[in-house]
């Protein structure tokens, strides 16, 4: 395998996700966390996914970079990051991937860092696993990113321990560790979500600087489609393991195709709404163990029709780039092309 | 920090202080004495030996000199032997501190190794096998093990010797002194690991590229060590009694047997300055699993 090619910096899509699919073998069954998920994700680009929990957000990041634990594995699908398939890749290549090409941060800051290590040793790890600093080029590195993610006194936070310090900063060094060496991809589990509203706000504000900055790809997970309406370019929106749609931000949230997407947008506050004109979307989330034949999401849909209940939709493209899979589309397009055929 | 010490170290006086005064005024309320056996001696004899050693004054008083003393570093003489309590506590120590900081580091290193062994491969054949094992050790009280061992070892095999010059006589000893410790700090470090392996901070180490054994070694062992730190505190209690048995069993000259002559014989001075001895001991051994703690976990802060 060329591992060489994986260190050019490179246009276009830089990680082709096709067809994942990932399951946890537990003692009560397989749960398929991730059941044939595709997307591409452009260099410098933001890609969104939401979905509500137990979607399988967070298996899909796991799954690009293999730290899933024990009882999960990917059953099938590529991972393609520069054409190359991660899937494929040992934990020793993986190695080489981690924390140098692809970082992630995740939700919860205050148990992400250990505790007994203070948080430039931390971040010094990743320098020196990856990169050829030593000494006092790595406390110079150290303190240049604690600087970069805005945070004051580097000399002296260098030297703290975690608990030392606030959520937000913590989280400023989770991301300060995984910038350190440059990646192409930042994966963003939720950042924002164990942090005060103030504070989220700072986060997300520093991931697009840098975003915009170092030229990173970002993929932001969420399940909160309004705080990161404004951030990226694309959108996909997750059920149950499974992509419901997927399309630019503006095919999502002006012109959604799929029935859980228009529940979510529902549900997100905004100025004009007050509180009781949210609608959430009524029912719960599929049993995984116990997955329904048709799609995930008929049981809860306002619109299900008979077909819904024993068939999963194939995914239908609407329009460039923007994909569903919902049977309402194909009716759709079946009327349409029935009422063409009348004229 | 130092002024935490200083307290504890403060506080540590007063324990030992209460220590001397409780065993003092116990070891003399329990009927019979040092001159008191089946075949005990003329009055007049043991009133001249009881003059001698001062046992004819009021408790009272016979305190107050004996802490008197004390606080000169005089613990007195031995009521059987004549010889100086302080050269036959640190002859028979000689003896029970080699065995104990072998028995504790044997029990530490093994029991981190076998620990990591069961974490790494749950549910497995070695995992399974160590349990069953340390189970068993757990178990089963020292006298019964020491006797086991010499019995198997000595007696029957004939492997090791009973006494040697050199010091592999201290084998067996060692082994019956470490084995329940040993279990305990594997399945301390075994339960503790597997908890920390799936610990949030473990994921961001290999979600940095961090290699599997350096994942264990510098971010799962460091955190579970803490557990068994805090263990060297009640781990140095069971190898202080546990050495009276195995000494015992095994006729080495510590000082757990000297200890437990002692108290056969109602040799008092022995008694107390042994007792002031064991418990100095202990409670240096605890602070000292205390400031090792602070080192490992920097969350801990004395105030
Ligand atoms: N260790 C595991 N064992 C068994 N099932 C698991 C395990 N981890 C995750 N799952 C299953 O995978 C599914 C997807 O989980 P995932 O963590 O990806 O959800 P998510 O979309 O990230 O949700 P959240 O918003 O709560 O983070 C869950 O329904 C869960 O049942
Ligand atoms: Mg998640």
């Amino acid at each position: 395998m060329n591992m060489q090619g994986l260190h050019e910096k490179k246009e276009g899509v830089i990680l082709s996700v096709r067809n994942l699919s990932t399951s946890f073998f537990t003692g009560s069954g397989e749960v398929k966390a991730v059941n044939g998920v595709s997307f591409d994700l452009e260099a410098g680009k933001v890609l969104g996914i939401v979905g509500e929990s137990g979607s399988g957000k967070s298996v899909t990041a796991y799954s690009i970079l293999q730290i899933l634990t024990h009882p999960g594995r990917i059953v099938g699908g590529q991972v393609l990051y520069k054409g190359v398939d991660l899937a494929k890749f040992s934990q020793r290549q993986m190695r080489e991937i981690r924390g140098e090409q692809i970082s992630i941060i995740f939700q919860d800051p205050m148990t992400s860092l250990n505790p007994t290590y203070t948080v430039g040793n931390q971040i010094g790890e990743a320098i020196r696993l990856h990169t050829s600093r030593r000494g006092s080029e790595v406390r110079d590195r150290i303190v240049e990113l604690l600087t970069l993610v805005g945070i004051n006194e580097p000399q002296k936070r260098a030297d703290q321990y975690p608990h030392e310090l606030s959520g937000g900063m913590r989280q400023r060094i989770m991301i300060a560790m995984a910038i350190a060496c440059e990646p192409d991809i930042l994966i963003a589990d939720e950042p924002t979500t164990a942090l005060d509203v103030t504070i989220q706000a700072q986060i997300l504000e520093l991931i697009q600087k840098l975003q915009d900055e170092l030229g990173l790809a970002v993929i932001m997970i969420t399940h909160d489609l309004g705080i990161i309406a404004d951030m990226c370019d694309d959108i996909i929106v997750m059920y149950a393991g499974s992509i419901a749609e997927r399309g630019s931000a503006d095919d999502i949230f002006y012109n959604p195709h799929h029935e859980y997407t228009k529940g979510l947008l529902h549900s997100i506050p905004t100025m004009e709404k007050t509180d009781d004109m949210l609608i959430p979307i009524a029912g719960s989330p599929v049993d995984m163990l116990a997955m329904p034949a048709g799609c995930p999401f008929a049981p809860r849909c306002p619109s299900a029709m008979k077909v819904c209940m024993t068939d999963m939709p194939e995914e239908l493209e609407i329009g460039d780039g923007h994909f569903a899979s919902c049977w309402m589309n194909v009716k759709d397009m079946v009327m349409a092309e029935a009422g063409e055929q009348h004229e | 920090m130092l002024r935490y010490f200083l307290k504890r170290l403060g506080l540590a006086l007063v324990t030992v202080g209460l220590i001397m005064t409780i065993t003092f005024w116990a070891m003399n309320a329990v009927p019979g004495g040092p001159f008191e056996r089946e075949k005990a001696p003329e009055p007049r004899v043991k009133a001249v030996l009881e003059a001698r050693y001062g046992l004819d004054k009021p408790i009272g008083q016979q305190f107050v000199m004996y802490v008197g003393n004390v606080l000169r570093g005089d613990f007195g003489i031995s009521l059987k032997t004549g010889r100086e309590i302080t050269t036959t506590i640190l002859t028979g120590f000689k003896t029970s501190a080699k065995l104990g900081a072998m028995a504790i580091v044997v029990a530490v290193f093994f029991g981190l190794i076998f620990g990591m062994t069961a974490a790494l491969f749950r549910n497995r054949f070695p995992d399974r096998l160590i349990i069953f094992l340390t189970t068993f050790f757990v178990s089963v009280p020292s006298f019964v093990l020491a006797t086991l061992l010499l019995l198997v070892f000595s007696i029957t095999l004939g492997w090791i010797p009973v006494w040697s010059a050199t010091d592999r006589h201290m084998l067996l000893p060692v082994i019956a002194l470490a084995l329940y410790p040993m279990s305990y700090i594997t399945r301390l470090t075994k339960s503790n690991l597997l908890d920390i392996l799936g610990q949030d901070y473990i994921r961001t180490a290999r979600a940095k590229g961090v290699a599997g054994w350096l994942i264990v070694v510098k971010h799962a062992l460091r955190n579970a060590l803490i557990p068994v730190i805090t263990y060297l505190g009640p781990l140095t209690a069971y190898i202080l009694t546990g050495s009276l048995v195995v000494e015992t069993v095994f006729t080495l000259g510590g000082l757990g047997r000297e200890f437990i002559t002692a108290i056969l014989q109602r040799d008092y001075p022995l008694i107390m300055g042994t007792t002031i001895f064991l418990s100095v001991i202990m409670i240096g051994m605890t602070l000292l699993s205390d400031l090792i703690y602070k080192i490992v976990d920097p969350r801990i802060t004395f105030s």
